[in-house]
């Protein structure tokens, strides 16, 4: 056993987004151990239930996470509505499902292009963020935002789409498909990314099982985990199957993401192709008095939204399990053994999103 | 329809029940607590996408065992639960002693600190 040193790794460094802390125990350039500490930008988002009301909670949720803005806020209403027994209207359902898959385009070509940044790839990291704007720019034109939206409300939506706006995502989505397929290409051929990813940071199918995989981290080692299955929101009218990949590595987690990137292009069509007339809200009556855990699939993997309402305006509890939160352990696995080098993309390839994490 | 019940135990059946489940095949989903008189604490888990919650209501000076050495992500839930809350909780695998979350004010979660 060679001579054993620890390297602070974060939580500011240029390859993270957002701040985490890892102590890499080391035995020249191999990673022995890695222990994470995290906290750095805990906000205390859970306990402003206490200050906020159910109505209102929404706008907090939202907050929680710029890149997956939407859905938090999606998880925090569907879990509100189910334990008020509220049933929204099939079209805002679907309106729901459409920025879902927006948002999940958008955060695999920004997860995309940063992980080109971290091999240091600076014209793949650019064309995948210049064709993410194409999606940041339907959502402000069909929500006025581009980061937080706050169209999800507890009984449907504030915002409707016209069709013309419809067929607008769809011709917009259909051109984009080429340039996303120009792109993907490289980060699936390109000698010199598959250098940097092939056969690096395997997690084995039991492994990913073990320690709590979650969302394309899992079903990238060959876990079937896709909360969308559960047939929330407008899903278990559309026809998918979640993306299995087999190998394990940090290769074959770029080609879930890339893969499902097609996959909600698809939904999207499915989508506006079958979304019903009709309302996109209901009138909220009474308060919640009922405790739910509701699940769905976020860009990342699967989230927890767990409400508990006790028959006043003020619900008692809000509990969110993130998607980074339960990858956190399959990371550390697949730190252990690596080379210093290789860490920061390995840490990449979870997608962290510590402000999520951390609430 | 995949199933998502809450099943109320005792904290002495904890690890059996735990057990039990890893025994069987299934995933640790999340843990949480909730401030109650005492604290509720909700242990979920998985497979094939249905969804058990274990529910048990402690008070606040009674310690628990860890179940990190049968689920091993349990650690970072734990840790979360004695930083935000002050739940006590022996025998961690990954025990951060009170310093997994840099927070000024300790157990911010638990009002009566």
């Amino acid at each position: 056993m060679g001579k054993r040193t620890i390297i602070p790794f974060g939580p500011q460094h240029p390859v993270l987004p957002e701040p985490i802390h890892l102590d890499l125990v080391m035995e020249d350039e191999t990673v022995v151990e890695a222990i994470p500490s995290i906290g750095y930008i805990h906000r205390g988002l859970e306990k402003l239930v206490e200050k906020k009301d159910f109505i209102e909670y929404v706008y907090v949720a939202e907050r929680i996470c710029g890149i997956c803005s939407f859905m938090h806020g999606m998880g925090y209403c569907q879990s509100v509505e189910h334990g008020m027994g509220l049933e929204i209207p099939r079209r805002a359902e679907y309106l729901r499902t459409i920025w879902a898959e927006l948002s999940r385009i958008h955060s695999h070509l920004l997860w995309l292009g940063l992980l080109a940044d971290g091999f240091g790839f600076e014209s793949l990291f650019m064309h995948s963020w210049r064709i993410r704007e194409k999606i940041l720019d339907i959502f402000e034109a069909t929500t006025g935002g581009r980061v937080i939206f706050s169209v999800c409300k507890v009984g449907g939506t504030r915002r409707d789409m016209s069709n013309d706006t419809l067929k607008d995502i769809v011709k917009t989505l259909t051109n984009m498909e080429a340039e996303v397929k120009e792109l993907c290409d490289v980060f699936v051929e390109d000698y010199t990314v598959k250098s940097r990813t092939v056969g690096v940071g395997v997690l084995t199918k039991q492994e990913a099982h073990d320690l709590g995989a979650v969302g394309p981290m899992g079903r990238a080692s060959g876990l079937p985990s896709d909360m969308r299955l559960l047939g929330y929101a407008a899903y278990d009218d559309l026809d998918f199957e979640p993306i299995i990949e087999t190998a394990g590595d940090s290769y074959a987690r770029t080609v879930v993401r890339i893969r499902e990137i097609y996959q909600a292009i698809d939904l999207i069509k499915q989508a506006a192709a079958k979304i019903p007339d009709g309302e996109i809200s209901v009138k909220v009556t009474g308060v919640p008095n009922a405790e739910i855990f509701e699940r769905l699939e976020q860009p990342r993997g699967e989230v927890i939204y767990y409400t508990k309402g006790i028959g006043t305006k003020f619900l008692e509890r809000v509990r969110v399990r993130t998607p980074t939160f339960a990858n956190v352990p399959p990371m550390i696995k697949t730190l252990q053994g690596c080379d210093l080098a290789d860490v920061p993309i390995l840490i990449l390839t979870i997608d962290p999103c510590i402000s999520c994490t951390e609430r | 329809m995949h199933e998502n019940k809450i099943i109320g135990i005792e904290p002495a059946e904890l690890m059996e029940k735990a057990q039990k489940f890893k025994d069987e095949g299934y995933r640790l989903v999340q843990i949480c607590v909730t401030k109650v008189d005492g604290f509720e604490l909700s242990y979920s888990f998985d497979k094939d996408m249905d969804m058990t919650t274990l529910r048990m209501t402690i008070g606040e000076e009674v310690e628990i065992m860890s179940i990190s050495n049968i689920f091993f992500p349990a650690f970072l839930y734990e840790n979360e639960m004695k930083d935000l809350f002050g739940v006590k909780i022996t025998n961690i695998v990954l025990d951060f002693n009170g310093n997994l979350y840099k927070v000024a004010q300790k157990t911010p979660m638990n009002p009566k600190n």
